[in-house]
This record gives C-alpha cells, structure tokens and sequence, in this order.
C-alpha cells in the first residue's frame, strides 16, 4: 500500500472539508480541527484529562483507561484518547461516572504497585502520585499479597523495577517509533505482563534514556543517578548539552553544586522531547576525580606542581611580556565548547592584546564555504527568505537532502526530526552517503554511492554534463507505512540500476528542500551544493554539521587565522576598522598560521607562546617534544589531556555547565544557559582570559557573560538576534551572511570527530557513565 | 487419513445441518465429501453446474435472507456485516475463519473441523466469492494442533482437485486458503486480537474503529466469521436462505450447535433449531441433571450471565429469547450445574480462566480478574469478610463496560451474576464455617 506524501488533490465536486468542528464539553462549546482527539482538544482549552497511556505523536493505545469520559448518546463511557471530535458531540468530563471510572482505573493500577515512594527516585516526579494524589482513593481496598519481582539491570544506564511498572508501553513507543530502535517490547500476558528488553536479560540499543524520560513512574530508572537524592532537593538549572553540536536542552539537576543529572523534565528546549545518551548521562565527567583543582606550573625539575592562581597567572603574563618586548609570535587555539563569549574575547586577547592572528579551532565543518555560497552578489536585493534552517525546521520539512555525515551518530537530535519528519509530517528523505546509515530506513530513496565521495556526486548533481558520474546504488525504502507498533521495518533496499540520475530527477520533483551536510563536503562541494540547491524548486535551506557543542560559535566568533567574528575577512581594511575601534586597538592585517601550521611552526622553533583554551591540538597535530621546548605553552582546561601534559602552565576551568553564557549550535540557533554545577579551584575561561587581558594591560571589563554578549550582539554579523527569545529559552537563529567570505580554502583543516553515541573527545573519555555504556557495547 | 472418533447417531430433536456429516468417514476426504453432496453450492455459486453463477450480491442477499447470526459469540447477522465489505478499491480483501474456539464450555467448531474441513473450505470460498476477495485464512486454536493437519490435508486436496488456487474448476475465480494456528491464546479469538496474531504480532485487540470491514487483516477489508457460521454458508446457498430461515425462528435463522456440558448425563454436541427449549436440551437430550438437582445454567460460554434453575428450565434458546432473559446465547455452550455444587468455587474457576487468559494490554481487565482471583481464592478459603460480596460486585462492576475489548466484559457478567443469584452461598462461606460443599463439590476441580 504504497503512499505518496503528496496528497492527490479532493476530486472535483467532493465538498470542501470544514475548518472546524463545534462540540461541548462540560457545557463550553469548543471548536477545534476535524480530526483533532478529544483529548488534546480538552487539553487546548485548558479542560484535564487525566491519562497515562496516551502521549502526544506516540501510537494510540487506549490501554490505561484513565481518560474515560461521558460522550452522550453513546452508552459506554469512551477513551478521550482515541475518540475524534465531531461536529454536535456532547461530551461531560466530570460526572460522578467518569470520576468513578477515574478512581477505579487509580485503583487497579495501584493493586499491584508496589507503594515503595519512599525510596523511589521517581518520587516527587511521578505522574502515578499526581492521579493517585488528585483522582484516587484515600484507602485501599485491595488485600491480597502483591506480586513480588526483583529489579532487572538491563544497561548501565537502564534498571527496570516491574512492580512500579503501570504497562502504559510509553517506553516500547518511544524507543520504536521514536528512536527507531525497538529495543523493548511487551511480554507474557494478562497479570504476568511485563516489559522486556531485546535481547533475554540485556538491551541492546542506543541507550538514550528516552524510555526512563517518558516512564510515568519510577519502573524505568537510571543507573547513573538513581538512589543519589530526592527530585526535591536539587536545583534545575537549563543548560545546553556541552558534547555534540545539535544544541538540546538538558535540565542539570543540581545538589550541593553537583551535577546529578541531565534530563529534559521541561520539554520546552529546541529537542522537546528529545535527549540522547550524552545530554542525559554524559554530565558525570564535572565529577571526575581527575578534574584539574588548582593550576600548575612546570618547575625547575620539569614537575607540573599546583600552585596558586595569582601564581600562575603571573608566571603566564610576565613571560608573554617578555615574548611580546621580544616580537616573539603568540599562537591562539580557542574551544568548541566553549562559550561565544569565551571565544570571542579569546580571539580579541589574541588580535588586539597579543596583537597576533594565530587563531584558530578544531574545525569540523566548512561554514566560511557555506556563507560564501549562499552569499548573494554585492548589490544585489537581499533574498526575501532565510537560507538556513534551524533544527525544528526539519520536523516540518516536507523534503530533505541528507548528505554525507550520519546524524544517527554525529547528530542525535537532527536524527530524531527527521524521523519526526518521517514519521508525522510524512516528509521525504533523500540520503547521498558512501555508508549505509541507519537513517536509510527513513529515507524515500538512498544512493549509496559505490565509488567515488559524497563531494564528487554533489558536484555531479550540480552539473550532470562534466564528467562521468559517481556510481551509486539506489535503493527505494518503503514509505511510511503501518503507523501501529510494533512497525514491520522496512524490507532489505534493492538496488535499482541509474545512478544519481534518477535521484536527481526525484530530488527535481521536491519543493522546498532542507539539505543537511557533513564534513564530507568542503570548499568548492559545498558551492556546488549551494548551486544544485538554488536549481531546485521553491525555497531551499541548509544546514551544515559540526561536531561539538559550540562549533558554530567558535566560526562565527572568528576562531580563524583569516576571519574576524561574522565571517569578515582580517585582510579587509574596513573589517579591521571596524574591530579596531570596538576594541580600542590595532588588529594585525596578514592572515595567520591554522592549527597545524601553528605546529609546524612549533617543530621549526617559530613559535613563541601557545596559548590553548578548551582544545587539544596535539592529538590531531602531534608536536616534537624537543622542539616544543622552545614554546611557553599555556593550556587551560577540565583535565590534564595530551596537550596539557606538554604544557608549561596548566588552569583549571570550569566546564560549559559551570558558567553562564551563550552557545550556537550547528544550525545557528543561539541558546542561552546560566551556571549549574560547580567546581572548588577551577574558574570560567571568561575569567581567566578577562585576568589576563587585564594583567597585560588591556581593559575587558567585568567578565561578565551578559556585557559581552551584548558587545557581541552590537560586533557580529547575524548576532543581533532577539534577546526575548533567549530569555524564553529559545534558539535564535543567527544568519551570518556577509556579501562573501574571502577563505583560505584548506579543506584538510576540516577534520571530523566521527563520534559515536558514545564517545565524545575529552569529556567522553572522563564520563564514567559513556565509558560503561561503550565497554558493554564492545564486549562480543 | 486419522481416524475419527465415532460420533453418536442424531438425536430425534436434531437437525443437522452444519452437522450432516458428522461421523460419516466420508467426509475425510475431497471425494467422499463431493459424494456426500459437497461442493454443490460453490457450484451453484460459480455455475459450475451449467446454471447461471451467482452475483456477489446475490450470495450475500441469500445468507441476509437465512438471518444467519455469528455462531462464535455475538450473534451479528452475517449477511450484513459480509455487506459492510466495500465495493472494488484497491485493497486485497480477506475472509478470515476464526478457528480459535476457546470458549469454556465450547466444543462445536471442533467437530466441524475434525469431522467435515471441506464445509469449511467451502463456506469460506463462498464467502470469498461473495466480497470479492481472492485469500482466506482460517485461524486454528493453538490447542487444536492436530487439527491443523486435518486442515492441511484439506486445503492440499482441494488445491489439487481445483477447488482452491487459480481460476477454480474453470470459473475464473481465484482463491487461495491458508490454514494457521495459535500458540493458546483465549484473547485471539477476539477478531483484532486474531488479526494482530496471524500478521505475526502479539495478539493484543485493536482500536475500534476502523473496523475490519474497511480496515482488517494487514489494514484491509476483512470478513470474520466463526467456523460454524462459515459452515453453515454451503447449506444456504444450496437450499437457499429461507429454508435455514424456516428451520429456526424470524431473526434467528437455522439450527445451531450447542455443547452440553457440565453435570449431565448426554453430554455432546447438538444441533437444534433456534428457538429449541432448555428444559428439554437438559432434561431429553442431556439425559437429565448428574448427581443431584439442577442449580443453575450456563446458557452461551463461561462468559454470559448465568441462569439459576427455575430461570432456566422456562428459557427457550435463541438469540433474542436468552437476550431478553438477561444473558447471552453466546457459542452455544450450556453447562449445566447441580446442586451439590458450590457456586463460589465456580465463580472462583471462571475467574481463574479470565485471569490466565487475560491479555494484559489495558488495566481494568488485567489487574481486575487478578484481583477477583485472589480475593475469590481467600473467600473460598473461608478467610472472606462480609464486605467481600460487594467488592466482587463493585470490582466486576469497574472491569464491565471499561475495556478495550469485550473480554473484560466477559470476565465481569458471570461473577456478576453469581454474586447476584447466588449471594445467600457467598454468605454461607463467612465467619470461618468451611464450605457447605467442600466433600461434595468435586465436579467442578480448582486447578
């Protein structure tokens, strides 16, 4: 039964449907969309509907019988859950019936329930005492020994305690239909019934925790936090996920400046529902016992030793004087997760103070390519639509081009809308990959490409005539189908001879396309890009994807050995005026050194002082021991990585869930987050680049998040975004569109993490909880 | 070829019809069941005869006429709901046999199934015919695993003969039946349930609707019908709709299978004219009531409200007759309990049937019969309170009418009843006196 996602147009004569239906409830008249459920509509007019089974955009289920009500002329009490308004219809939510229906249903779920609140993490966060507190009876009248079963452990971060569990199945939906994972399913039957994982006594799975976030009661726990304190007795403190570059919300649940938790208790972040492995368990690296505590200074033995912090800062400011009196060169590396005001007072230390532009971060997605090609000629009339998508466009998205990356992975959340996409909103997904992604089983049609890379069929696509094409095999997946769990997935792809000529023929069809793209693509493959998405009907927008929390922030803020902040280029007179005067002085003219030159300028003893901030190059970039030597290497951070083992003075800084501050995230949607956690010893990059600057003579002001965003949002190009929509904690898009982005092209610069689910550079390897769930899915 | 159990000769208030053949070894095979005059209706049907082939709707225009109404439970006319099935689409469209007789006290479809497979297949043929479809399916009780072979060698003579399979006997018609079993489940021989089984998922009933008319098996137009009832199309349509109709009564056409179990002497499946009285089901046929008096009457299947004697003795069994008595005709199974039977320990039984079989998917079910089990089982113990009685009531009560499927329903309406005709027994089990029949009661066993 194939469908298409484009509806046929009504058939000529059919009657037009109505916009809205009319009906009553409790005697108000309502109106709401044909088709809408009664339950949502009662809910939009403020009118509750207690339930614990139904959840919004999950399948029906009608199963815990908590939302009856009273729909007259019809003699059985009906599920608001399943039932659809319709014009006329009476419906009473509060009658002595319904209300007994209510307690009743409170009174069965509880035969069985353990009533172990007392030491239940879900305690004080638990749908099952708010309906029992508001809808149930004061006294039990059920008397007979309850059904005892001992808590299984089924992942490191999945315990499951089936006595508490009510069998509302929001766990089996959201992992299948949601995360498209179907790792839990329903067992035995009748009393006996109970929630299984997949595999006998253990889940396999992507260990998201969706299932423990949508569990109504306490039967879903988590390894990582249970039994640790009382919902009650933390703080819950916004912040956005400090790993990858998508940007979620995770709540911290703070006691005593500890993080406890990550969690999405309030659904109102850019991810709604959405949290993965990392944003909800990857928070326990702030309580490593390896987190640097105090700074240290190498000494005379070549020892790193603690020492104090005025020390420290000492030592670091009375040799850069020295580099500096001796026109030494400074080298910058700056962070990806750290906060754009960080890095963008970093990369003012560095032009106006240390007056260099070594400046420079760990790419992982070519944006300067992005901005030149959708920058329009200079002159010419501003696009009226914005060009780039945020993260919840894709739920929305009636078509969209995923190329390259694997989001799955990479990118849970643009994973989770574009299933979203897929699933509700019946959108078409287009994957170009060299590697068979798990989104394929979403996707409308798949090229996988058999010779040849992502950049050369995108360059294909963009001019079919040169050159003979990449070889692809594409696979046509079945379109949404079946919308009851559990969903027959989709049968083995055939591959279907063509090539990408078919898929660009298909493509053609689409209207308003999202094109998401990973690091595969750089340089000229995104301009190509950019000129196949301009042939393609309607609007289209574009999303690149960078690997860590505030990648994007660290381009836009001009982390770059050739761009100021918004993309301008330092070798253009008029950016460096203008810089020049915001920050009261010079800014060098000649692009400077990357990363890896900085290096190799290292290994040539032409490097003075490196200073790196939240990064560590010499992974990537492996430097000569000897010749290091010869540099003053300060590196601030959380641990002591393999950079800051080879450094001269090490600080300790406080993590992105310890400070205040804004990030963007691979879309450009800034968020902003107020201090969680924090740490005895350690202090905000902000303050410790504010210290230095002053030390050297420089006036940052108060290192204060607020004062500089608010210089950020006056400096930076696409910066002036809505500060109402900041304090409502909403992304604002930032569009930081010049007229073009005159680069140093160095594709080989862009290098990608490739991380998993599970893995995250430094913070992953410091987060105990990553660490178990990584060593239980590496075991044969 | 298995060997059949011999079937005793029909009594003289029979009428067989579904059960002509019963206990003929004939019917065994694709040649004796011709010679015993099968495969003449799908004959008169398709006009394999050299007569004209019916039009679909004239075959569903026939069974309305029978007032044929569902053997499996709840009596729906058959002719209307094969109506429901739409015309043309693009959609396949299935006739299901639901062979998951599960019923306690039920035993009819089972002798169908052993004794006559190719009224079966025939009935479904027809009834494939007669909606347009082009496959069938017939859903076996997992229980009933043999019978799955007697099936099997069924549909493979039948497809050899060309009966099933493409363009049958020449007609053009086009149909294929495949026989499937359960893994004993009572919760799928709930039509969604049994659908969301035989496409391989765990059989838990849908949401209603859609209903299986338009959105059935594999979420196309699908026809339901018990065995008996799809047994009963071959006759129909031969001797036409008002014959069946004129065997029974005006809105419940035809005979029908009822299985006499319990505490009487000639237990056995009958088939007998709606309309046919309790009182001589029992007291002619059956041979009379087992070890002591009639105390009360099981009319259609564990689940419809019992009767007591004197209710029952004065009950004529039809759908509308039983209906209006308070219960249900059900599958036809009437159990029969005497006397010396203690009414709450057969509370007790049914209720540990409905707690085993319930599927678990919505609460009041699941955690209700669990409940009424447990509670029943103190009671019975002599460990009961007063307050017990009404809170079987008022339990049973919240399970009645709040369910996603009626067997919530099912589990409700008899301990419903019992408390209610039987309430001075609950009372005599109070106060620590032991159970007035706890020497005698041994027909009824408490697993």
């Amino acid at each position: 039964m194939p469908e298409t996602p484009s509806k046929p147009a009504p058939a000529a004569g059919a009657p037009p449907a109505p916009a809205e239906v009319h009906f009553t409830v409790n005697g108000h008249t309502l109106a709401a969309a044909p088709g809408t459920l009664l339950i949502e509509a009662c809910r939009a007019a403020n009118i509750e509907i207690p339930s614990f089974c139904y959840y919004p955009k999950l399948s029906l289920q009608a199963a815990c019988r908590m939302c009856l009500v009273e729909v007259e002329k019809i003699p059985k009490l009906q599920t608001a859950c399943t039932t659809v308004v319709a014009e006329g219809m009476v419906v009473h939510t509060e009658t002595p019936t319904v209300q007994a229906a209510r307690k009743s249903a409170i009174e069965f779920i509880l035969t069985n329930h353990p009533l172990d609140c007392p030491v239940c993490d879900a305690g004080g966060e638990c749908e099952l005492q708010d309906m029992t507190f508001r809808y149930g009876a004061a006294v039990s009248r059920f008397d007979e020994p309850k059904r005892h079963r001992d808590e299984q452990q089924w992942s490191p971060v999945v315990y499951y305690d089936r006595p508490r569990c009510i069998l509302c199945y929001r766990c089996v939906r959201v992992c299948g239909e949601g995360m498209d994972v179907w790792a839990l399913g329903v067992g035995n039957r009748g009393i006996l019934s109970t929630i299984l994982p997949n595999h006998q006594d253990h889940l396999e799975c992507e260990e998201c925790g969706m299932c423990i976030d949508i569990c109504p009661v306490g039967a879903l726990t988590s390894g990582a936090y249970r039994y640790q304190t009382r919902p009650w007795e933390m703080q819950h403190v916004g912040a956005i996920c400090a790993f990858c570059g998508d940007g979620c919300k995770t709540t911290l649940g703070v006691r005593n400046g500890v993080i406890l938790r990550g969690d999405n208790r309030d659904k109102n972040g850019i991810n709604g529902d959405f949290l993965c492995v990392k944003g909800r368990y990857g928070t326990d690296f702030t309580r490593h016992p390896e987190r640097l505590k105090s700074p240290l200074v190498r000494d005379a033995s070549g020892e790193l030793r603690p020492v104090s912090w005025a020390y420290a800062l000492e030592t670091i400011t009375d040799r850069w004087r020295g580099i500096q009196a001796a026109h030494g060169q400074f080298g910058v590396i700056g962070s990806t997760r750290c906060t754009n005001e960080e890095s963008y007072q970093l990369q003012k230390l560095a032009r106006r103070v240390l007056g260099t532009n070594h400046v420079d971060h760990h790419r992982s997605a070519d944006f300067p390519a992005l901005f030149d090609a959708l920058a329009q000629p200079a002159g010419a009339a501003a696009r009226p639509l914005p060009q780039l998508a945020d993260s919840g466009a894709l739920k929305t998205a009636k078509a969209v081009l995923l190329v390259g990356g694997d989001p799955t992975q990479e990118h849970p959340l643009l994973a989770w809308n574009l299933r979203w996409a897929h699933r509700l909103a019946g959108a078409s997904l287009y994957v170009l990959n060299r590697r068979d992604i798990r989104l394929r089983r979403q996707a409308r049609r798949m090229a996988l490409l058999t010779h040849g890379t992502e950049a050369d069929a995108v360059r294909y696509l963009a001019a079919p005539q040169r050159g003979d094409p990449p070889q692809a095999e594409l696979t046509a997946v079945s379109p949404p189908g079946d919308k009851r769990w559990p969903q027959t997935p989709p049968s083995t792809p055939q591959p279907i001879p063509g090539g990408l000529e078919e898929f660009r023929a298909e493509l053609a069809q689409e209207r308003d396309v999202i094109i998401v793209f990973g690091p595969e693509l750089t340089g000229d493959a995104v301009q190509a890009l950019v000129r196949f998405g301009a042939s393609l009907p309607g609007h289209t927008r574009y999303i690149a994807m960078a690997d860590n929390a505030n990648s994007r922030g660290a381009a836009d803020m001009g982390l770059y050995p050739d761009l100021l902040p918004g993309y301008l280029p330092v070798s253009d007179g008029a950016a460096r005026a203008h810089f020049a005067a915001a920050w009261g002085g010079d800014i060098p003219a000649a692009p400077g050194w990357n990363q890896r030159q900085m290096v190799e300028a290292v290994d040539r003893r032409e490097l003075d002082a490196l200073y790196v901030v939240g990064a560590n190059p010499f992974r990537l970039d492996p430097v000569n021991a000897a010749t290091l030597k010869s540099c003053f290497l300060v590196v601030q951070d959380l641990f002591l990585t393999e950079t800051a083992q080879a450094a001269d003075v090490v600080l300790p800084a406080l993590s992105l869930y310890e400070k205040s501050g804004t990030v963007t995230n691979t879309c450009g949607e800034v968020q902003s987050q107020r201090r969680g956690g924090s740490f005895e010893g350690a202090k905000t990059d902000l303050e410790i680049i504010h210290a230095l600057a002053r030390m050297l003579g420089a006036d940052f002001g108060r290192p204060d998040a607020d004062r500089v965003f608010s210089e950020i949002r006056a400096q930076v190009k696409g910066y002036a975004v809505s500060l109402v929509q900041l304090m409502a904690g909403r992304g604002a898009l930032a569009v930081p569109l010049n007229s073009a982005v005159p680069h140093q092209a160095a594709p080989q610069m862009i290098r990608p993490n490739h991380d998993s689910l599970f893995t995250a550079g430094t913070l992953g390897r410091y987060s105990a909880t990553l660490n178990a769930v990584m060593e239980k899915h590496s075991r044969p | 070829m298995a060997e059949r159990p011999a079937y005793p000769a029909a009594h003289p208030a029979e009428v067989r019809v579904v059960s002509q053949r019963f206990g003929d070894p004939r019917a065994a095979t694709l040649a004796g069941y011709l010679d015993t005059g099968g495969y003449q209706a799908l004959g008169k049907a398709l006009g394999l005869n050299g007569g004209e082939a019916m039009a679909p709707e004239a075959i569903i225009e026939e069974v309305k006429k029978s007032s044929l109404r569902g053997r499996g439970g709840a009596g729906f006319p058959t002719g209307l709901k094969w109506s429901f099935i739409p015309k043309g689409g693009d959609k396949p469209k299935y006739v299901l046999c639901n062979a998951d007789e599960s019923e306690p006290g039920t035993c009819k479809d089972r002798l169908i199934l052993e004794h006559d497979p190719f009224a079966i297949i025939e009935g479904i043929t027809i009834a494939g015919r007669a909606i347009g479809a082009q496959r069938g399916f017939i859903y076996i009780r997992g229980e009933y695993r043999y019978v799955l072979d007697i099936m099997q060698r069924a549909l493979a003579e039948a497809y050899a003969a060309g009966y099933l399979g493409a363009n049958i006997r020449g007609s053009g018609f086009s149909f294929d039946i495949l026989a499937h079993t359960g893994a004993g489940a009572y919760e799928c021989g709930e039509e969604s349930a049994l659908m969301e089984s035989l496409e391989g998922k765990r059989g838990i009933p849908r949401l209603k609707p859609p209903f299986p008319a338009l959105s059935g098996l594999y979420g196309c137009p699908t026809v339901i019908n018990n065995v008996e009832t799809l047994a009963s199309v071959p006759p129909i349509i031969l001797r036409g709709g008002d014959w069946f109709l004129n065997i029974g009564l005006p809105k419940n056409g035809g005979p029908r299978l009822f299985s006499l179990s319990g505490q009487v002497r000639n237990r056995g499946v009958y088939e007998l004219p709606l309309g046919f009285p309790l009182r001589r089901l029992i007291e002619e046929i059956g041979g009379g009531v087992l070890g002591g008096g009639l105390k009360a009457v099981v009319p259609g299947g564990s689940s419809t409200p019992i009767f007591t004697a004197e209710e029952a003795l004065g009950l004529n069994l039809d759908y509308d007759s039983v209906g209006k008595a308070g219960s249900f005709l059900g599958s036809g199974g009437v159990v029969v309990i005497n006397d010396r039977t203690c009414m709450v320990r057969f509370a007790l039984r049914v209720m540990q049937f409905y707690r085993h079989e319930s599927c678990g998917w919505c609460v009041p079910c699941r955690e209700g019969t669990n409940w009424l089990q447990l509670a029943l089982t103190r009671f019975h113990r002599g460990d009961g309170r007063p307050e017990d009685v009404d809170l079987f009531t008022d339990v049973a009560q919240n399970i009645l009418g709040r369910t996603l499927c009626p067997l919530g329903d099912a589990a409700a309406m008899p301990i419903l009843s019992i408390v209610r005709k039987f309430r001075s027994e609950f009372e005599d089990h109070l106060h620590g006196r032991p159970c007035p029949f706890a020497a005698e009661s041994s027909a009824v066993p408490v697993a």
